[in-house]
């Protein structure tokens, strides 16, 4: 079906619901939100207030859903969807919000607005109005498999290195495997030490697991730019795969969107529960620890810090489990000012770094966690989202900061004690 | 119309047809968003939802350090004119009296300086907040024409009370009769603007904590 107007103003109806409803007839206009944003406290630009991203959504909700608006509608007083409306509210929606949530934690009136962005995503996509970079990588992961165009071989290339750098087994479509690994593109192009770590941790710590041939893709281009039914297809791919090797566990690597596509979207986009359970990599990783199956020896001495992933902390729930396994390594960690479920975002979140029309915007923005650096002053970054890590990269290299990222479970795995 | 006239209509059917109007409006605005209901979550939850919404409902009264500073001035001015909307129809002596009479119980007073004193600084907290919806650039760029008539509709009442207890202006039963209007400008405008915070609230802020302590965060 191709994008009309028609069509976005349809997926903008199908997303009102209870929540959209007492959301809208609860703000106030008190402007909080903006304070919350880094979009807003970076760029000083009143438009780019979170709240006011919403405001396709609101104008279909208020004159479809609500009684006087209906009368309003009636009367011709309603203020209507066009194209100029999401023309100009395209940069705003996907250019300037990265669905990190924080707006969500601080709005008074109790808001969840990056849930509302993420529903009017719904309509600008259907509508058309959707970026190129972000219509590239959806096409992308929907024809080839993957959002950057990673097929199986190059995975497989991969993890040959990894097998003859580790002389060990990376298991591959093994039925009846307790776990399922899924990667990021990002993982497999750019970090494969990350395969290198479970591939070690996970021996060590005798558990069984398996990679699948034909459905390793974590990533979900379908949730970022808001097409529900591309996000269900890429869902349906691991929820067959996991089913045919009939594991127990699917494992969400370190990326953020990923963990919130596969585990708090994914069954409600294919419109049943799953059958196996979704953790985050750092969920497991905890879980070895408590069960003294992950030994670790020596720690880092330089001071570190935790760059919490938005959709892994703030909207994934995982936010004690990285800060207990750091534990194991280092007795110098720091937290940011504004950690945890407060944390500031990187800022190329939520579909942002595929888009690069937000490239200027994104490494703008970024001052807000150079605040947060310079006020700790790290001499290292450890994080759980390799999105989070090259931009966090890029944001450093663009500020002439020199500080190294670390990836949580390599640095775990740098760590196994040898028995 | 002459002054007694007014004044009772003011109090009997002007109150009446406030009151129809208030509480049918609510009613209809609350039930056309419960009654949209939302999809039940197949995601595995890690959290109660229950319990987070309601935890919520309370703690998002409280804001988090770095927020209240900032955001320190749409706080705290926020703060002091609803604990002074609060104390003024709740504890002013002649209130608690009126809704005695209406629902045939009713609870201590506050002492007349005390309210007389929270009204002046609710009404220089709310001038306060109007000059900052004109200067803060956000704020600016958000303001339409119902968040100044929301303004008008909740300092008039304050005012014109302020006014009829100290007779400045008018005779005392005429300025009675302006600020019970003024009190049913505000009820009947509250179903039809973003005045309905004062209910739908809870809902939202439900919805807020539920939402995420499904996933296991208290929001």
């Amino acid at each position: 079906m191709s994008a009309s107007l028609e069509r976005g103003i349809h997926a903008l109806k199908e997303q009102v619901d209870s929540t959209v409803a007492a959301f809208f007839s609860s703000c106030v206009h008190c402007g909080m939100c903006a304070d919350a944003c880094l979009f807003y406290t970076e760029t000083g630009e009143p438009e780019r207030t979170p709240i006011n991203k919403t405001e396709p959504l609101r104008r279909i909700w208020k004159s479809e859903y609500t009684l006087f608006g209906r009368i309003g509608k009636m009367l011709g007083l309603a203020k209507k969807v066009d194209e100029k409306l999401l023309a100009d509210w395209e940069t705003l929606v996907y250019d300037s919000c990265t669905l990190c949530g924080r707006c969500s934690m601080v709005c008074p009136v109790g808001n969840d607005i990056a849930l509302m962005i993420r529903k009017t995503r719904e309509g600008m996509a259907a509508a058309g109005h959707a970026p190129e970079g972000l219509i590239g990588a959806t096409t992308r992961a929907v024809t080839i498999g993957s959002p950057m165009g990673v097929k199986w071989p190059a995975l497989q290339a991969q993890i040959s290195h990894v097998e003859k750098d580790t002389g060990l087994k990376v298991p591959v479509d093994v039925v009846g495997a307790e776990y399922m690994l899924l990667l990021s593109s990002m993982e497999i192009m750019n970090f494969p030490e990350f395969i290198e770590a479970i591939t070690k941790i996970f021996s060590k710590a005798g558990v069984s697991w398996t990679i699948s041939s034909e459905a390793f893709e974590a990533t979900n281009s379908g949730i970022q730019i808001g097409v529900n039914d591309i996000a269900a297809e890429l869902v349906q791919r691991i929820v067959d795969a996991a089913e045919k090797l009939k594991v127990k566990t699917v494992i969400s690597p370190e990326c953020g969107h990923a963990y919130m596509a596969i585990r708090w979207e994914g069954p409600n986009l294919v419109g049943k529960p799953f059958t196996f359970k979704v953790r985050h990599i750092l969920e497991i990783l905890d879980e070895f620890r408590k069960d003294g199956r992950l030994k670790i020896t020596g720690k880092e001495t330089q001071k570190l810090t935790y760059h919490d992933p938005c959709q892994i902390s703030r909207r994934g729930g995982v936010i004690n489990e990285p800060r207990n396994l750091i534990d194991l390594f280092s007795d110098n960690f720091v937290e940011m000012p504004d950690n945890g479920k407060m944390n500031w975002c990187c800022g190329a979140g939520g579909g942002v770094s595929s888009n690069e029309r937000a490239d200027e915007i994104r490494l703008k923005v970024f001052q807000r966690k150079k605040d947060q650096l310079d006020a700790i002053k790290p001499d290292a970054i450890v994080s759980a989202c390799s999105n989070c890590r090259i931009h966090l990269e890029d944001g450093l290299e663009e500020y002439g900061m020199d500080i190294p990222l670390m990836s949580l479970t390599e640095t775990l795995a740098e760590h196994l004690a040898d028995d | 119309m002459s002054e007694i006239e007014f004044l009772s209509w003011i109090r009997g059917p002007g109150f009446q047809i406030a009151t129809v109007i208030l509480v049918a409006g609510v009613v209809i605005r609350v039930m056309e968003i419960l009654l949209l209901g939302r999809k039940a979550n197949l995601a595995e939850a890690k959290g109660s939802e229950m319990s987070s919404g309601l935890r919520t409902i309370v703690t998002r009264s409280i804001p988090d350090s770095s927020t209240f500073k900032r955001s320190t001035f749409t706080i705290v001015a926020g703060y002091i004119f609803h604990i002074g909307l609060f104390v003024t129809i709740l504890f002013y002596a002649p209130h608690i009296l009126l809704i005695k009479d209406i629902i045939g119980f009713g609870w201590p007073s506050m002492p007349t300086q005390i309210v007389d004193a929270l009204t002046v600084v609710s009404i220089i907290a709310l001038l306060a907040i109007l000059a900052h919806r004109f200067t803060n650039k956000v704020l600016r760029y958000l303001t339409n024409t119902e968040d100044l008539l929301v303004w008008f509709v909740t300092i008039a009442p304050l005012v014109t009370g302020y006014m009829a207890f100290h007779r400045i202006g008018m005779t005392a039963s005429t300025m009675l009769g302006i600020h019970i209007l003024s009190v049913e400008l505000l009820m009947v405008m509250l179903p039809f603007t973003k005045l309905m915070h004062a209910f739908t609230l809870f809902i939202a802020r439900w919805y807020n904590g539920a939402i995420s302590g499904y996933r296991g965060v208290q929001s």
